[in-house]
């Protein structure tokens, strides 16, 4: 039997939203990378690091810091997918499985700011 | 019908709405080309019931599979303006003056125009055991076991799969990567592996690269889905149950 097989679609990732925003999600993880690099360079250095303040690096650490948001607001909401919690037969709704995520993410971003920003 | 509704119905008929089709006829055609045909643009009519006016009217020749004409055999699966739908619930209305463009399910050989190889997924469906497995128990199973409401609650979802196959079209993985178990084969796996009755094991058929560890969870599957199965979320929740059990091997699903 003859069949015709599509070729390869290279852009594929620009066909329709959810696609782009996976690859995005994807992307900006060299931007979570990127982030606990520094995080660690500011704990090794006690402080922020001497380039700390140059233009090119402030630059780089704010598109970091909104590809990070990015990174990690989609990839929580995505929890309840993975986690399917039942109590007493009730399955708990997404919104609060991202809520409690989206919270305990805040709580620890608030501990590491604290430990980080209080030696500055 | 009375005279009003008649009239109303004489009148939308007069408009017309282009379906752009995919043709592809292997003794003639060495890839697909698009032949466009002008059909009555009525507010009940669905994309099915268009192709359907081509196939009685205008040209016999097109190809296309369908059936039950109610989203319950997911036959008539397509990509309709790049999306895969059910053509039998895409209506006319939701493309306003048109076209609409209509292509096979994207990921599977083309046999003729809008009719698809789907023996790989039957291969892969049949891979992942979609049956009840006893031990210790003859064929035909005979004995009678209860269920509460709650454990059939716990696949129910699952089991609501009617193997359209848009969740396959819609996958990138899968399209990329004809290897991957798919979406559909593993929420199916996941219907029995949740079934209180089930005593099988299909850690070793699901634990693979090229089973639930491909996802890379674009979610499309999910989107896409008409019977609101949820694939994505049957794999994403069978990866945590895999890593668990490759951590603690004593524990079961």
């Amino acid at each position: 039997m003859t069949t015709y097989h599509a070729k390869r679609d290279h852009l594929w990732f620009l066909r329709n939203r959810t696609y782009t925003v996976f690859v995005a999600r994807e992307l900006t993880s060299v931007f979570v990378a990127w982030t606990i690099v520094y995080l660690m360079l500011v704990i090794d250095a006690g402080g922020p690091p001497s380039f700390a303040g140059e233009p090119w690096m402030i630059a780089i650490n704010v598109v970091a810091f909104a590809a990070t948001a990015f990174h990690a607001i989609t990839f929580l909401n995505l929890a309840p997918k993975a986690t399917v919690v039942r109590l007493d037969g009730w399955r708990v709704p997404a919104f609060m499985i991202q809520g409690g995520n989206h919270s305990a993410w805040l709580v620890v971003s608030g501990i590491v700011a604290f430990l980080v920003l209080k030696g500055v | 019908m009375t005279d009003t509704a008649e009239t109303i119905r004489q009148q939308a008929a007069a408009r017309t709405i282009r379906l752009e089709v995919a043709r592809y006829r292997p003794e003639q055609d060495g890839e697909p080309v698009f032949q466009s045909y002008d059909v009555p643009l009525m507010d009940d009519w669905a994309v099915l019931d268009g192709l359907n006016y081509v196939k009685d009217r205008l040209d016999g020749t097109l190809s296309f599979r369908w059936s039950c004409r109610m989203g319950i055999c997911g036959s008539c699966g397509m990509n309709v303006n790049g999306e895969p739908r059910l053509t039998c619930g895409t209506f006319f209305t939701e493309y306003g003056d048109g076209p609409i463009r209509i292509e096979p399910l994207k990921g599977f050989p083309v046999i003729r125009d809008l009719v698809v190889d789907i023996d790989d997924f039957l291969v892969k469906l049949q891979h992942v055991q979609p049956w009840l497995i006893r031990e210790g128990e003859e064929l035909p199973l005979t004995a009678e076991y209860a269920q509460t409401p709650e454990q059939l609650e716990a696949y129910k979802q699952y089991s609501m799969c009617i193997n359209c196959l848009l969740c396959y079209s819609a996958c990138p993985v899968y399209v990329l990567d004809p290897d991957f178990l798919g979406p559909a084969a593993i929420a199916l796996a996941q219907r029995y592996n949740l079934d209180s009755r089930d005593q099988g094991d299909r850690f070793d058929l699901l634990n693979l690269d090229e089973a639930v560890w491909g996802c890379t969870f674009v979610g499309e599957c999910t989107r896409a889905c008409p019977k609101h199965v949820d694939p994505a979320e049957a794999i994403q929740r069978y990866k945590l149950t895999a890593a668990i059990r490759s951590i603690l091997p004593w524990s079961r699903r």
